[in-house]
């Protein structure tokens, strides 16, 4: 097979997933930008829900016409202990970062930029993602493009001083993206707002033959025949792991079979999810059917395996994000029961795609009423699967990323007519 | 006879950093904010993630049913049909009207949750041409079901801001070839451009054409000019 073939094989795979009128409509979109120098940089090449989606997304900007390409800024030691500060400051915690740090932020970036300056300078547009590359922009006087922040945070209640500091460098971009109107803060640049998807063709989202999701179930001592729900998330107080083992006891009363499945990663660097995931063992001490997967970091394929084998999932947070554990159950065609909180509520509208709740007794007579209305279970999954592919999958995201390359590129009106 | 000319559209959604959490709040916010948001919140909101059908018909609505639990003023707001009104100003007018007077009438000073406020956001719609033309209305029944919903928002629902006469771009075309097609005109316009996705708006508007310019049945009479 030749290089043009494979390229032309990507959108195509991912149009069996999107549906062809939707690949059709990216190529007539990247028409209008057709050559036009793109240049996305973040701090890591793997690992991450940035890097995942870069990996497909620069692709098939190429695949499109577009001469998309990836930059990664190399840190040391203290720089990622200063942004992975950043991270946690801007979801809200209360922290003070050493200046000493700070200053190694502004100095691998001052480092970065001159590794960069030349493919920056010369580019169209430029996405910087996140914090970490942030002050690139200020060390390339004479850019010639569009440069975009795009932010993959939540950002609704940061932490005020180090919001402050960051802020700075990002006030001179032509734009930033933001993943929720929740998240997005006053800037004197327009202000997008794209919410983030999901790969249909990563590991984590690929069918699965019936035979190897029972094998993994089996693997863990959990019957596949018998009813299960499932929590994937960390051991975090605001995904209320409590809370579901609670809706759990609940709905046993009424289907005694039912298994629960709550996983998540190691809390390892987490002192507050150590005391948290102690707590839910403490919960489901004494009852086998409790299942608490809590070993360290389970792959991709074997998370899939549990979404897929599971009748319902739940994402009971009591604050969350957009929540994209919720997108790629709702993909595999599960009903979701979710907390009514963040970007569950785009994705959960009761009786159709899901139920939002706000109790654990919620979850519970969700979950009674769908293990008792059986054919709800294939209809909401079925509605679920339907609405992710419409609106959260990684082809729409590209659509509106050109969009936004397109406005940004042919001036500010509110209207732009093309040829 | 001037060809259909087959466009289709996308929308890039721009925060406004403005947000309320009252009725009052919402009508203050309305008195001057950008009137992009007046049409995003009518008429892009359709082109949002969607699912199966929609109580109201605008953000405002919604919201006031949904998170402000104000049913009259959900139902007075989603009342307001954008195509009566000549241009957004006009329209934000029948808005401030229509909250005012339930402002009046209500001693109750309802609030939303403070992570449900109304956010206001407006829109950039980009307009691009697909190459693709329509020479024989025939010819829908079988292009429609390929087309994007870009395309059908922009044919069918976008355009009834830009005619004039606040009609669709099908009826719009098929006027200008005759009165031959005076019943699929009237056919189009009992279409429901607001409840329902645009995946279903589509999958309607081809079967209307389908079953318009179906071959008629031996011994039957009737079918449009066909």
């Amino acid at each position: 097979m030749t290089a043009a073939a494979k390229k032309v094989s990507l959108l195509d795979r991912y149009g069996e997933h999107a549906g062809q009128d939707a690949i059709d409509q990216l190529r007539q979109l990247a028409t209008l930008l057709d050559g036009l120098k793109v240049v996305h940089v973040n701090s890591t090449r793997q690992g991450g829900g940035v890097a995942e989606i870069l990996e497909k997304l620069v692709p098939l900007m190429q695949e499109l016409g577009l001469d998309a390409s990836w930059e990664v800024i190399e840190g040391n030691e203290d720089f990622y202990t200063c942004t992975k500060s950043f991270h946690n400051a801007l979801q809200g915690k209360s922290l003070r970062i050493p200046e000493a740090l700070l200053r190694e932020y502004e100095a691998v970036n001052i480092r970065n930029a001159e590794k960069m300056r030349g493919v920056l300078e010369e580019a169209d547009v430029v996405f910087i993602h996140d914090p970490q590359p942030a002050p690139l922009l200020g060390h390339c006087p004479q850019r010639r493009g569009k440069w975009i922040w795009r932010c993959h945070i939540d950002l609704s209640h940061p932490h005020r001083p180090v919001w402050k500091y960051l802020r700075k460098f990002i006030l001179g971009y032509d734009a930033s993206i933001f993943s929720l109107d929740a998240f997005a803060q006053p800037m004197p640049h327009p202000v997008f707002l794209i919410p983030p998807s999901i790969d249909p063709l990563s590991e984590k989202n690929l069918p699965l033959e019936p035979a190897a999701v029972r094998k993994v179930f089996e693997g863990f001592g959990i019957d596949p025949d018998r009813p299960t729900i499932l929590q994937v998330s960390r051991f975090d107080r605001f995904k209320d792991p409590l809370g579901v083992i609670q809706a759990y006891q609940l709905a046993t009363q009424f289907v005694p079979s039912l298994q629960l499945i709550l996983a998540g990663g190691g809390a390892a660097d987490d002192p507050e999810g150590e005391v948290v995931l102690r707590e839910v063992r403490e919960a489901a001490e004494g009852d086998p059917d409790i299942h608490v997967l809590s070993s360290g970091h389970y792959s991709d394929r074997t998370i899939n395996a549990l979404q897929t084998g599971a009748d319902i999932v739940l994402q009971k947070s009591l604050k969350e994000g957009f929540g994209l554990t919720v997108t790629e159950a709702m993909w595999k065609g599960k009903p979701v029961i979710g907390g009514d909180t963040g970007g569950i509520r785009l994705q959960l509208l009761n009786h159709r795609t899901g139920f939002l709740v706000d109790s654990p007794e919620g979850a519970a007579m969700r979950i009674r009423y769908l293990l008792f209305e059986r054919h709800r279970i294939r209809q909401i999954g079925d509605n679920a699967r339907e609405l992710v592919r419409q609106s959260f999958l990684i082809t729409r995201h590209l659509r509106e990323y050109l969009t936004l390359m397109v406005a940004l590129t042919h001036g500010n009106e509110d209207r732009i007519e093309l040829g | 006879m001037v060809d259909f000319a087959i466009k289709d559209c996308a929308l890039a959604i721009l925060a406004t950093g403005r947000r309320a959490q009252t009725l009052r709040e919402l009508r203050d916010i309305l008195r001057d904010v950008h009137p992009g948001c007046i049409y995003h919140h009518f008429w892009g909101t359709l082109l949002r993630p969607q699912f199966v059908d929609r109580e109201y018909n605008n953000d405002f609505a919604t919201w006031c049913h949904h998170n402000l639990h104000d049913n009259k003023a959900a139902e007075r707001l989603a009342v307001i049909d954008p195509v009566d009104h000549p241009d957004l100003e006009d329209l934000r007018q029948e808005l401030l009207e229509v909250i005012d007077e339930r402002l009046d009438e209500t001693e109750l000073m309802l609030f939303a949750r403070a992570d449900q406020q109304f956010h206001f956001a407006r829109s950039v719609i980009v307009v691009f041409d697909t190459h693709r033309r329509i020479t024989d209305p025939r010819e829908f029944a079988e292009v429609l079901p390929e087309l994007s919903v870009g395309s059908i928002f922009y044919h069918f629902i976008d355009s009834r801001r830009r005619e004039p006469v606040g009609v669709d771009d099908f009826r719009a075309w098929l006027t200008g070839l005759g009165p031959q097609y005076d019943d699929l005109c009237d056919s189009l316009a009992e279409v429901e451009p607001y409840f329902e996705s645009l995946f279903l708006l589509r999958e309607r508007l081809a079967r209307l054409f389908s079953e318009y310019f179906a071959p008629v049945p031996v011994g039957k009479v009737g079918g449009g000019s066909k």
